[in-house]
């Protein structure tokens, strides 16, 4: 594994250090955050040698395969060339950022957020797989955002950080699909894959939709018209955020993307439209709008946008000559733009102000600064022995050579003399109307010349600026060069890189610029006159309540959507129930079966007469609680008979003992509620309800009858076979509660032990008021506990008792079993609560029924974990007979215990809760005579 | 170990137990001590359990020793194993949450976590579809009465609404398992699914609308549209660490819904191949939409998060409706990522809405934070994760979803919904970020109790592992890979469990 892998990571590393050594003096801190990105940029310039010999180098270590994600990174000419911008301008940003920011500012958090970023973007530039480079691309974003919001108490800083988060992460997801898309045509993830694949991935049907969604993330990343309008208000972020990554590195990720998947995608018409049409209008857009911003550094952010889309236009050219051109303005870009907004930010930080208009006659006050400046404007401009002359001569030259708009072709070169005459206007403006023009206007400092150290970025800057423009190839000739080679996947074109050509048509077109420039500057006010026509928009705000608009759109939906009713919830899980059943229904022709028919009796008719007419009655009188109460422990006692005719005395007697329970609980209940409830139903909800209700009872009326009349070949036979042999008991209906399926069995008594916990949760904290009369006014009877009852019940509970032991004891083998018992001895136990109140039974019974819950199902689980002793999985039963005297013959079982178990639990809970809902009400009883 | 495979149901009932039991049940302070160790105690057992499945391959475990399809049968293989390890850190995680004060709010919170806990694990183990209704019941009837602790009007009011639907949820299971054991005679998922293949006829026909029932049952569990309407009012409402533990419960249905429709009424169903395909496709989607817009819509951080839970959810439904593979294993993966970063979110938002006064988790302007620079990082983390972005965990899920689609027409849906609903999502959390964090008046009040060391570490152990999951994605997708391998090869997930039955 060679260096490769480092050079990313190091800043990574680099990001805890101004964490780290926040507490030290900013000089401090500043150098030794400085310390890793230097080292990695020495890192970078060692292999320049090699690189320029035309080597490329590669690292990979796989990572995540099944999304083809490798950790796999290149370096060639263009990664060099932006790792070089990278490194470098943002170590000049991390010496100015050191005098920019004020004390109250957290320098370690600034310098922390910068490096995170320059990470990101390294990631970007040195990626050689396509996820990955989706990766640090959208970390990039995050670092931007996190950036341009640093003053997050401004609204605009947070505004202006929401907007470029959503515009670029967009734009990323756009990114995303289209890389997946290449990659998945390509067949591999890995860059050089898809750049050795061009014509493979051209030809394809996916070609058209990779380029759309490749420059989506593109051109909203580098700020290209229509997705532009993020950019200026990017410039609430601190301004050595915005001479990196808005002028000098982020926003030249889109053409970086451009630029390495030229040999990819592009050279084909599409690629041409697309890509020189946008960038040709987002030239001319930006240079428009950046001549009448008053603000300095909106000014420069609207030239980056243009110059953004000069370099686009050229890239979407395809020649290869176009591609080294905008390479080289990258180059030149980067670094008179940089020195521009660290100007800009001087001129700010030592006057207080920003604003064109007030700003005036600066020469006097900075004369030093003003220099600077002056020659970055002048490189901007496109004036001679200045680098921003060459990159844009090589501009004029191939807008020349361009014949793709057929007849129309001539347009190209007046449109980019246009741009140009514009670029001039504002670099014009930017030196006329801040240093000269007067004498300065309110501003809330006197200016002066910054400290020493703030101006040496600016200085090195400019000095590149001049050096690039006087001595170009020996400059970056060969970083040019290898740049180039490794954008095209090949042999650079033939190009000259000489500030003289001799006097040709370009030459013609940089004095036109020039000239027109400065006319169009000096008749400025005409044309401001002109733009004031217009009406005002701040794209923050259009933007905001876009989002707002939605914001609020979504919300009616939701509420409209979610309103909260239950009734319309269950509405349309039945409803949707129905149309599930129905639509397989639909297709089954017959409804009865094969099977023959048992014969009907009368009994059976009346009760299933019954059995309907009480259910029907249950729902007509629901809202008179006590009747409909009634009707429906009808349908409850008729069903238990249905399961005793059918052979299932076990169920019965079950669903007999449940009945009874459920009916007290219920009538507990009842008396704390609403003695009548009121009618809150519509017509119109009564009859839909009513058609969803009969309609689903009618599925599931015909479903039962076609299982019913068909023969059914089940694994139960296993258990009628196996119940004595295996389970050691004859009643196979309780062998399977206890035995085949006991583990389902303990969690249910787990769930009849949580019910009681849960309503004792709910209920425990509870006090109500007793009414103290019923529904009609009466009074309460004076006689609470009627002797009579307390008797009898007093009499019954050993009988009840001793039943429930013979119900328990005989289960295994006769209905009954621990479930049954349970129930029993509650109904035995509640019987003496309605006797003699609660208060008296507390005195009396010390149990604690939570305590029986827990040792129910503890003992369930016990005999469970009993047969791990011996070997067996958990619940194996055990059985074997026994003799005593006396006794005779019986059998010992570990399911008894585990039934034991069942019988506790079920007892407990039964208790807890009915225990708790007897004495919710406070236990002063109020009387009909207080309350008169 | 053999009994290894049911250590995740036994482990929770019987630390619910026993804190039911004195002298545990007396002191809340042993009550805590108890839940930690338990949650502890069934991390390792269900690690162990995991490194035995990966080692011997899926662990049959026959309750009573009664052999499938006779007995109840739970089956721990890559899918279910992952589920619980997944459940059992969650648990760990939460538990150490509460233990901070929040179990105080009413009684039996302990032992009530652990039979939710123990009902969740048994749903993910079990090979019996009765046997998972059992465990459907005991995870809901948890979770009504941990829905209401702490009180309040409005958490009775969401926990009514969602106890009604439940129940009727619960009927229709039934009446499903009615219809299928009536026609397939067998409720045993390996069973089922040999048997469900030799159906023809009008008896298909009827095991159809039992199967199609099921995933109505199962759609509810999962916030499905149009059954996800109880969702965010009954998450927003429950307290911090009730709503993190329900980060899972949704996906039980979706695991439900994977395990049935795939093993049973999978690609070897015969008449009933795949039938729950077509319903899926547009249910999935709609309710990625749905989802999305609420998120979009979300006045308040608690909401936002379960309506990002319903975004998920229709994720992982769209995966079962591309009912792939490459779907299933990008299905496991999301799922432990959206599980673990949403419980993050709902403690996290919990700390939130705490340290701002009235406005608790509300988007406005507020007074500053009592610990901004921690719960700040906290955020942005969460958000990352949940959004998609890199360099956490979202991303690496959100790209197996999408090359999980195969068809250029399921790409079509699937890819846009996916990639807005990112979007959508990406606006909120800046929107609710910027507000939540910078948009203060005054300086700042130290009236709020800052966020107590165990809470602190409950969300850092939720957050850690969402960088985790992408560093170690290579080996995580692999293993997601074989889990979903074995879902869909019924030679292993149907056959390979009944001894003496070959195809």
């Amino acid at each position: 594994m060679n260096s490769l892998i480092w050079l990313p990571f190091l800043p990574l590393l680099g990001t805890l250090v101004p964490l780290l050594s926040a507490h030290l003096s900013r000089t401090a801190c500043a150098f030794l955050t400085a310390a890793l990105p230097a080292l990695t940029l020495l890192l970078v310039l060692s292999h320049a040698g090699d690189i320029f010999q035309g080597e490329r180098f590669h690292a990979v270590i796989p990572w995540i395969p099944a999304i083809g994600l490798d950790l796999a990174f290149r370096l060639d000419g263009l990664a060099m060339l932006f790792a070089i911008l990278i490194l470098g301008i943002g170590l000049l940003v991390i010496l100015y950022a050191r005098y920019y920011l004020s004390a109250k500012d957290s320098i370690g958090k600034f310098y922390a957020y910068l490096i995170l970023f320059m990470f990101a973007m390294l990631g970007v530039v040195l990626s050689d797989n396509l996820i990955q480079l989706w990766f640090f691309w959208e970390l990039t974003s995050i670092s931007s955002f996190l950036l341009i919001s640093f003053w997050g108490h401004k609204t605009e800083a947070r505004k202006g950080a929401r907007m470029a988060l959503t515009v670029t992460g967009a734009g990323g997801l756009a990114l995303l699909a289209g890389l997946l898309i290449l990659g998945n045509t390509v067949g591999s993830f890995s860059l050089q894959d898809v750049l050795d694949n061009g014509d493979l991935i051209k030809a394809s049907a996916n070609y058209p939709i990779i380029v759309v969604l490749v420059l989506l993330g593109a051109f909203t990343k580098s700020a290209q018209f229509p997705f532009h309008f993020w950019l200026p208000n990017a410039m609430a972020a601190p301004t050595p955020v915005s001479a990196y990554l808005h002028s000098a590195t982020m926003v030249k990720a889109g053409i970086f993307l451009m630029a390495r998947f030229y040999p990819a995608l592009a050279d084909t018409n599409l690629w041409f439209l697309i890509v020189s049409l946008t960038g040709l209008i987002t030239f001319l857009v930006g240079a428009y709008i950046a001549l009448f911003q008053h603000d300095l550094k909106g000014l420069l952010a609207n030239s980056t946008i243009s110059h953004l889309g000069l370099i686009t236009l050229l890239l979407g050219m395809g020649t290869d000559l176009a591609a080294v051109a905008a390479i080289f303005h990258i180059i030149n870009h980067a670094i008179f733009k940089a020195s521009l907004f660290m100007a800009a930010g001087i001129i700010d930080h030592e006057s207080g102000s920003r604003d064109m208009r007030n700003l005036n006659g600066l020469w006097k006050y900075m004369p030093y600064t003003a220099t600077l400046a002056m020659v970055a404007s002048a490189s901007m401009a496109g004036v001679p022995l200045m680098n921003g002359f060459l990159s844009k001569e090589m501009f004029f030259t191939e807008t020349l050579h361009q014949a793709s708009l057929g007849s129309l072709s001539w347009f190209i070169p007046v449109l980019a003399t246009l741009g140009g005459v514009f670029a001039v206007a504002y670099s014009m403006r930017f030196i006329h109307d801040v240093f000269f023009n007067g004498e300065p206007i309110n501003l809330p400092k006197t200016p002066h010349e910054p400290p020493r150290y703030m101006r040496v970025p600016v200085e090195i800057l400019v000095a590149i600026c001049l050096f690039v423009g006087i001595f170009p190839s020996l400059a970056v000739g060969d970083l040019l060069f290898a740049a180039a080679n490794a954008t095209l996947n090949g042999p650079a074109p033939d190009y000259s890189l000489a500030i003289w050509h001799g006097f040709n048509l370009p030459l013609v077109m940089s004095i036109i610029a020039l000239i027109g420039g400065l006319l169009m500057y000096k008749n400025r006010a005409h044309l401001f006159k002109f733009q004031a026509q217009f009406p005002a928009s701040d794209p923050k705000l259009v933007f905001e309540s876009a989002i707002q608009w939605l914001t609020r759109q979504s919300q009616a939906l939701i509420a409209w959507a979610e309103n909260g009713s239950l009734q319309r919830y269950v509405f349309f899980v039945l409803a949707f129930a129905v149309v599930m059943t129905a639509s397989s229904l639909l297709k089954l022709n017959t409804t009865a079966g094969q099977r023959p028919e048992i014969p009907l009796d009368a009994l059976s008719i009346t009760c299933a007469v019954l059995l309907c007419i009480s259910a029907l009655a249950t729902v007509i009188w629901h809202r008179k609680r006590v009747v409909a109460l009634i009707t429906l422990s009808v349908v409850g006692l008729i069903v238990s008979l249905a399961f005793a005719k059918f052979s299932a005395p076990d169920l019965a007697l079950t669903q007999l003992s449940v009945e009874v329970v459920t009916v007290i609980l219920l009538i507990l209940a009842l008396f704390f509620l609403p003695q009548k409830t009121p009618k809150e139903s519509s017509p119109r909800r009564i009859v839909r309800d009513l058609s969803l209700a009969s309609l689903f009872g009618g599925i599931v009326g015909t479903i039962s009858y076609a299982l019913m009349t068909r023969p059914l070949d089940s694994i139960s036979t296993f258990f009628t076979e196996n119940s004595k042999t295996g389970g050691g008991g004859t009643n196979v209906v309780n062998v399977i509660l206890v035995d085949f399926r006991g583990f389902d069995t303990l969690g249910e008594i787990t769930v009849l032990g949580i019910a009681a916990l849960g309503i004792y949760k709910l209920i425990a904290r509870m006090r109500l008021f007793m009414p103290s009369a019923d529904g009609n006014g009466l009074a309460w009877s004076e006689d609470r506990h009627p002797m009579l009852l307390k008797v009898i019940s007093q009499s019954l509970l050993p009988l009840a008792l001793l039943v429930s032991a013979y119900i328990f004891l005989r289960g295994h083998n006769m209905p009954g079993g621990g479930f049954i018992a349970g129930l029993v001895t509650s109904v035995a136990i509640i019987q003496q609560y309605i006797a003699h109140g609660v208060e008296w039974i507390k005195t009396r019974i010390k149990f604690d029924y939570q305590i029986m819950i827990g040792s129910g199902i503890g003992i369930a689980t016990l005999s469970g974990l009993g047969s791990w002793v011996f070997g067996h999985t958990f619940l194996s039963s055990w059985f074997d007979y026994f003799y005593l005297p006396v006794i005779g013959k019986f059998e010992l079982a570990s399911a008894m215990i585990f039934d034991l178990g069942v019988f506790l639990t079920v007892v407990g809970a039964t208790m807890l809760i009915l225990a708790n809902l007897g004495q919710l009400t406070t236990s002063e009883r109020p009387t009909q005579q207080e309350h008169e | 170990m053999q009994h290894l495979s049911i250590f995740p149901v036994l482990i929770p009932l019987l630390f619910g137990v026993i804190m039911l039991l004195p002298p545990i049940s007396r002191s809340i302070h042993s009550q805590r001590v108890a839940s930690v160790v338990g949650c502890l105690f069934l991390l390792l057992s269900c690690a162990a359990l995991l490194y035995q499945i990966n080692n011997q391959g899926v662990q049959l475990y026959a309750l009573g020793g009664w052999q499938a399809p006779f007995g109840i049968a739970l089956i721990a293989d890559k899918v279910s194993g992952l589920l619980v390890l997944l459940t059992a850190f969650l648990a760990l995680a939460v538990i150490l949450y509460a233990v901070a004060g929040q179990d105080k709010g009413g009684a039996y919170f302990h032992p009530l976590f652990m039979f939710q806990i123990m009902g969740i694990n048994g749903a993910f183990l079990t090979g019996d579809l009765f046997n998972l209704f059992v465990f459907f019941e005991v995870l809901l009837i948890a979770s009504y009465a941990l829905l209401i602790h702490a009180g309040g009007k409005q958490k009775t009011q969401a926990a009514l609404h969602y106890v009604i639907l439940n129940l009727v949820g619960s009927s229709l299971f039934l009446f499903g398992l009615g219809i299928l054991y009536g026609t397939l005679g067998t409720l045993n998922m390996a069973d089922m699914a040999i048997k469900v293949g030799q159906l023809q006829g009008e008896t298909a026909t009827i095991a159809k609308t039992g199967a199609l029932l099921l995933l109505v049952v199962f759609g509810l569990k999962a916030a499905m549209l149009p059954m996800h309407f109880w969702l965010p009012k009954t998450y927003s409402s429950a307290s911090a660490p009730v709503a993190a533990l329900f980060a899972i419960m949704t996906k039980v249905g979706v695991y439900s819904i994977f395990r049935v429709y795939t093993v049973i009424f999978g690609e070897n169903a015969g008449e009933l191949a795949n039938i729950a395909t077509p319903w899926l496709w547009p249910l999935a989607l709609l309710t990625i939409t749905i989802g999305s817009i609420g998120v979009f819509a979300s006045p308040n951080l608690k909401t936002l998060s379960a309506n990002l839970v319903i975004v998920s959810s229709g994720t992982l439904l769209a995966c079962a409706a591309i009912n792939s593979e490459a779907a299933t294993s990008a299905a496991l993966y999301y799922m432990v990522h959206s599980t673990l970063a949403s419980a993050g979110l709902f403690l996290l938002a919990d700390v939130i809405a705490r340290q701002r006064g009235k406005a608790e988790d509300r988007f406005v302007r507020s007074r500053p934070f009592v610990q901004p620079k921690m719960i700040g990082f906290a955020f942005a983390i969460v958000a990352l994760a949940l959004v998609g972005m890199p360099p956490l965990s979202g991303f690496v899920g959100k790209i197996m979803i999408l090359q999980a689609t195969q068809s250029s027409t399921q790409t079509m849906w699937v890819w846009p919904l996916i990639l807005v609903g990112s979007l959508s999502a990406l606006v909120a959390f800046s929107r609710a970020g910027t507000t939540l964090f910078w948009r203060h008046n005054g300086s700042g009040s130290a009236e709020a109790e800052p966020a107590k060391p165990l809470e602190i570490t409950s969300i850092g152990l939720l957050l850690l592992t969402t960088p985790l999951l992408v560093i170690f994605g290579g080996v995580i997708s692999e293993f997601t890979q074989q889990a979903a391998f074995y879902l869909h090869d019924i030679q292993s997930s149907a056959y390979g469990l009944l001894p003496g039955v070959s195809p």
